[in-house]
């Protein structure tokens, strides 16, 4: 019965949701159809369909999207590695978790894109600044969810096991990671998901390649129909990306 | 008693925490010393805060103390002893990602009991503390009393002499403790292990030990050693019996002055 109404409870939410979107789609047609809203400032919502149509026909956001997704692998395997490996010797000691965390934390609450700049004259302006950006950008989440996971384990578990004789290994491998898996998962995500922004944004403000630097030229171009699909195929690609990655985390979680 | 009947032999153990005039300077443990016999059932029992809890630690290799030394089968604890002397804690302390029996299998992993001998021996220790239909199970799926038998079960895989059990059933209501007691008594029967029980009830320290050791308050040291000279397994109408009640009034004279002792230095220390 409880089940039956947090079902019903389910779909009403989603139907709400829906209905948001389709009242955005709704007043998007009448400002562009009724209220003549400049077609310069906000294309049509069909022509846009329109334009998406041939974009994923053509088959030429290709290139672009080779780029990012090249882009996002890298600078989320790097941010990865690093994450775990360096959260995982600062969770070791009391004297490195009390000085570490405050400082990534206080690094991660500043906006690192103000750094991009720098990072582009340091690597240019192809896809080596986009990684290096997007990687440290993740790190901090990863880091720092490494830590608060590793370092919070349950003390009774953990003289528990020493008690039985766990070898160094055998802590970590039964005790350490389950306990803290849930957490450093849900870093993971959210390291993901920065990556992914910190990477399109920095493509929109200089790059040479990838969807965001398509999506600056199109505006520049005046091609706003065009423009607008192409924004609506990062979102789709994004909301996939995302999605995946939740649901790793979650089959994640229950394989622990 | 002889070096050889003693199973575990505690010589002149003080521990405290933090440096002397450090506001967390505590004195948990004051020049404490007794042997504890093969097979015995000895319970420590005390105000809070007297270090029976640290002492059972020391015993275990968990804590190193400020001085003095405990020998585990004639020889000198360094660390933990997991072939010697298994723990079962206040908080159940099983891995809480893991079924029972994945628990009790991986208690012997640490150990280092050749795979072989795993399903045969977690089989048994968990037919014997009653869990047999419950092995599939996850500790959140279990009741209070029944993680208790899981962590006892747990233990007793691990076939070590000596058991040493902090508070085990502090955390139940009262009738899971006297069910929980009972079903000791009698596995206990059937065992040889020397167990040493640290509690905060007198009914129960009466009902399941062959010696109980009162502790004075904080510097904790034995005050008095109290015999109850009944065989094992003990059957539910000893709590009835006018030998239980007598014993159990000794020990509430014992006791009660140190408790007075703690309160009213807890008070102190608040104010």
């Amino acid at each position: 019965m409880a089940d039956r109404d947090e079902r019903a409870a389910g779909w009403g939410s989603r139907a709400v949701q829906v209905g948001f979107l389709l009242v955005v789609l709704a007043l998007w047609y009448l400002a562009t159809n009724r209220w003549g809203v400049n077609r310069l400032l906000l294309p049509n919502p069909v022509a846009v369909w329109h334009q998406l149509l041939d974009v994923l026909r053509t088959g030429e956001f290709w290139p672009d999207l080779r780029v990012t997704l090249i882009e996002l692998v890298v600078a989320f395997a790097l941010s990865m590695t690093l994450g775990t490996a360096v959260g995982y010797f600062v969770s070791r000691t009391r004297y490195a978790i009390r000085v570490f965390d405050p400082l990534f934390a206080g690094i991660y609450s500043i906006p690192i894109i103000l750094f991009l700049p720098l990072y582009v004259l340091f690597f240019g302006l192809g896809p080596a600044s986009k990684i290096a950006l997007g990687a440290t950008i993740s790190f901090f989440p990863i880091v720092l969810s490494t830590i608060a996971g590793l370092g919070n384990v349950d003390r009774t578990l953990v003289t528990a096991a020493r008690s039985m004789g766990a070898s160094e290994y055998q802590m970590f491998r039964y005790v350490l990671l389950p306990a803290a898996l849930p957490v450093i998962l849900s870093g993971l995500r959210i390291g993901f998901t920065v990556a992914l922004l910190s990477i399109i944004g920095s493509e929109v403000i200089a790059s040479l390649a990838g969807l965001g630097h398509h999506i600056v030229q199109l505006g520049e171009g005046m091609d706003m129909a065009r423009m607008f699909a192409y924004i609506a195929f990062v979102v789709v690609i994004a909301a996939v990306l995302n999605s995946t990655v939740s649901f790793l985390e979650k089959r994640g979680r229950r394989r622990i | 008693m002889t070096a050889r009947d003693a199973a575990v032999r505690i010589k002149g153990v003080s521990h405290q925490f933090g440096a002397a005039g450090d506001t967390q300077y505590v004195r948990a443990l004051a020049d404490t010393s007794l042997d504890i016999a093969r097979g015995e059932l000895l319970c420590l029992i005390g105000p809070s805060g007297c270090g029976k809890s640290t002492l059972l630690n020391v015993i275990g290799g968990l804590m190193t103390p400020s001085s003095g030394s405990v020998e585990v089968a004639a020889k000198p604890v360094r660390g933990p002893m997991p072939h010697d002397i298994a723990f079962v804690f206040q908080e159940h302390a099983l891995f809480p990602w893991n079924t029972v029996i994945e628990n009790v299998r991986l208690g012997m992993l640490f150990q280092g009991v050749p795979k072989s001998e795993h399903a045969a021996r977690a089989k048994k220790s968990l037919e014997a503390v009653g869990l047999t239909e419950f092995a599939n199970h996850y500790p959140s799926q279990l009741s209070g009393g029944m993680r208790q038998r899981a962590a006892l079960a747990r233990a007793l895989s691990l076939e070590t002499d000596i058991l040493l059990m902090d508070e085990p059933f502090a955390a139940l209501d009262e009738q899971t403790r006297m069910i929980l007691g009972e079903d000791l008594s009698v596995l206990l029967a059937r065992t040889e292990k020397t167990i040493v029980f640290v509690t905060h009830s007198l009914g129960e320290a009466v009902f399941l030990a062959d010696r109980v050791a009162v502790f004075s308050a904080r510097p904790g040291t034995i005050k008095k050693i109290m015999r109850v000279d009944e065989p094992h397994p003990r059957r539910p109408d000893f709590v009835t019996s006018e030998k239980f009640t007598a014993l159990r009034n000794e020990l509430y004279a014992l006791l009660h002055d140190e408790i007075r002792k703690t309160v009213s230095e807890s008070a102190r220390s608040e104010d």
